[in-house]
């Protein structure tokens, strides 16, 4: 068990910087999620902790070690690719017991050494038990469905118990509601091992749900890190502010006008908070903090969407796009064209600068 | 990886499929008229290829004069059934099949080592020219053994190997064609598996003797099938390296045989066919092999 720390790391592919000085501390037992678009560096910084990146600059630590010049073979680090990487020549149980005769295993607090065939055999019985592999270990992966290949993965991960364990889209590959179970496994499984995991991921839901703290790394740099409500609470910058959330946080260009006012089009927005008057601002509005009826923003509805449980309301706002959400039982739909009154609490509005995009208030 | 390539193929719209079938049955006629085609086609091509094949049962068989009195048919005349073990007796065939042997297996093992190590290494290794290496390699596919006959047994015979299993073999413990196959094969193992193998604390060594190897065992295994036949039917090589009797490997043997038994020519013959005997036992225990291999670079599975 350790904890993975960078500082200042960088990588470059010849022109391109992967990810920029990344300076970053992963608490020892932590479930982190690097949460991002694709393409912004967090599978680099990812493969970088597992060894299978160079680092151009900086210094990764794994617990007290630092690591930049040492390979993924003698780091002590468990990885689960999106693609599973399963060796498809060997069977469920020669996958999970592969990296138990490659290594030397400390047992029973003892110095490492290699394990005898009835302690491998114990461990894979173990894992598989775990995952509920056990009726498939004589089956190889091209005979298992992909949620079963997954968890084939998860078992070949956690038979090392290492010092960290590294998951990069693990679900990506699964259907939808495969996924809603895998990620309460997954969950599961960090609370059993109790082990640093170090999780990559686009999807905000899977960031949102599984993370202790999420860190949002756009174009290689890190964005915000915290935990996933302070995040969703408190977005440092435009980028998270928009990135995170379902429908995305709605965002309208205006001017302070007053103290705790900003003006846009016709709508007079306060907030609170201490932004100096004429600054121009992008104001964020979550969909579920605008509400129809009274209030101080006026739109003009420009579309309804129907899900069942609610509605999005989708308005023109000073000649920005918005989304509103509204619980059907809140009453009937607005008319398209109707120009409507926005109401919000001055404490959910969040006030980004318009030029740095980094939050004001 | 074989049940994925099940599943792709599987023809899952059966009742799709079997309503097409029972709807357009002149399209199953055509379909049965143009397989007919093939099989005629095919049925020619064979006997075309099989054609020289009997021939030479034939000759082997008959007796050399009464043949020829007949008016050389395609039937065997006057049959001696002796003359196989008669050929390898006096062919001292035991010998040098044994020799050949030993060569064959030589040189086809010592080209899967190294194919495969050096496959390996374009496939997964970086280093400085690698790309420019590689079509250096692959250059010397262009040349024919004709163009450097001359100069390796130069070579061979200033080493003073003439007549010896290094003359025999070392020219070809390495091949630019397995090395291409085998690099082929490698490429398509998902790069994922060898960053799985470091994590899991296998070297690349390691990587390629558990993972790599067996996962393309199919290429691997028709390229080992390839080396034997081409090493086992060697003609021109050794012809130029050996020059006393007892290095003559079996290929050199029968046109030893041949040559000493002119008036006994169907001697020769037997020879010839009792040589391809191995080979012919090796196509058919390993056709699959064969063809799994050389098709599993066109499929990716």
């Amino acid at each position: 068990m350790s904890g993975v720390s960078f500082e200042g790391v960088t990588k470059r592919f010849d022109t391109v910087t992967a990810v920029d000085a990344l300076t970053l501390d992963i608490v020892d037992g932590e479930f982190m999620v690097l949460l991002g678009p694709s393409g912004c560096g967090k599978s680099t910084a990812l493969r970088m902790i597992a060894g299978l990146e160079t680092i151009s600059d900086g210094v990764l630590r794994i617990g007290d070690r630092v690591v930049n010049n040492v390979e993924a073979k003698d780091r002590d680090i468990a990885m689960v690719f999106q693609s599973y990487a399963l060796y498809p020549h060997m069977t469920v149980a020669q996958n999970v017991e592969f990296p138990l005769k490659a290594r030397k295993y400390s047992v029973d607090g003892g110095p490492p050494r290699k394990l005898t065939a009835d302690e491998r055999a114990e461990r894979v019985d173990d894992a598989v038990k775990t995952l509920g592999l056990a009726e498939l270990t004589k089956r190889k992966p091209g005979a298992l469905s992909g949620g079963q290949r997954q968890r084939v993965a998860l078992a070949r991960a956690m038979v090392r118990r290492p010092e960290v364990f590294l998951m990069d889209e693990p679900l990506s590959n699964l259907d939808a509601k495969l996924r809603a179970q895998t990620r309460l496994d997954i969950v599961e499984l960090h609370r059993e091992v109790a082990t640093t995991f170090v999780y990559v991921t686009h999807d905000q839901v899977e960031a949102m749900t599984m993370a202790d703290r999420m860190a949002v790394i756009a174009d290689g740099r890190l964005q915000q890190v915290g935990e996933p409500q302070t995040v969703y609470e408190r977005p440092a910058n435009l980028f998270v502010a928009r990135f995170i959330g379902s429908p995305p946080m709605n965002t309208i260009e205006g001017e302070v006008a007053e103290a705790g006012v900003v003006a846009a089009g016709a709508s007079r927005i306060p907030f609170t908070g201490d932004v100096a008057k004429g600054r121009k601002v992008v104001v964020g509005l979550r969909p579920e903090h605008l509400h129809l009826g009274e209030g101080d923003i006026e739109a003009t509805v420009k579309a309804v969407e129907w899900l069942g449980h609610e509605r999005h309301v989708i308005v023109d706002i000073a000649g920005s796009k918005a989304i509103v959400r509204q619980e059907t039982d809140e009453g009937a739909a607005p008319r398209i064209g109707e120009t409507v009154h926005l109401g919000h609490h001055v404490e959910n509005v969040h006030v980004f600068d318009a030029g740095s995009t980094e939050r004001l208030n | 990886m074989a049940a994925d390539t099940i599943t792709l193929n599987d023809p899952t719209p059966v009742l799709g499929a079997s309503g097409a079938a029972t709807g357009t049955l002149p399209g199953k006629h055509a379909r049965t008229a143009k397989n007919v085609g093939w099989y005629v086609l095919l049925s020619l091509l064979s006997l075309v290829v099989l054609f020289p094949v009997w021939m030479t049962l034939v000759r082997a068989l008959s007796t050399p004069v009464a043949y020829v009195n007949e008016g050389l048919p395609l039937y065997p005349v006057s049959v001696e059934w002796d003359i196989f073990s008669r050929a390898f007796s006096e062919g001292e065939l035991g010998r040098r099949m044994w020799l050949s042997a030993i060569v064959t297996f030589i040189i086809a093992a010592a080209q899967l080592i190294t194919s495969i190590l050096c496959a390996y290494a374009f496939a997964f290794l970086r280093f400085p020219f690698k790309r420019l290496v590689f079509v250096v390699f692959m250059a010397t596919l262009m040349l024919p053994i004709e163009v450097t006959l001359i100069p390796n047994v130069t070579t061979i015979r200033n080493l003073g190997w003439l007549n010896s299993y290094e003359g025999l073999t070392v020219p070809f413990l390495a091949t630019a064609f397995g090395i291409f196959l085998i690099r082929q094969g490698f490429m398509g193992i998902p790069k994922d598996l060898l960053d799985a193998a470091k994590l899991d604390g296998y070297g690349h060594f390691a990587f390629m003797t558990r993972v790599a190897v067996p996962v393309t065992r199919p290429v691997v295994a028709s390229f080992g099938v390839i080396a034997l036949l081409a090493a086992w039917n060697q003609y021109l090589w050794p012809r130029a390296v050996v020059t006393v009797s007892e290095w003559e490997t079996v290929q050199i043997g029968l046109k030893s045989v041949a040559a000493s038994n002119v008036e006994e020519s169907n001697i020769g013959f037997a020879a010839a066919i009792i040589a391809a005997l191995p080979v012919l036992l090796l196509l058919i225990f390993l056709q699959r092999q064969l063809i799994r291999g050389l098709t599993a670079g066109a499929v990716k599975g």
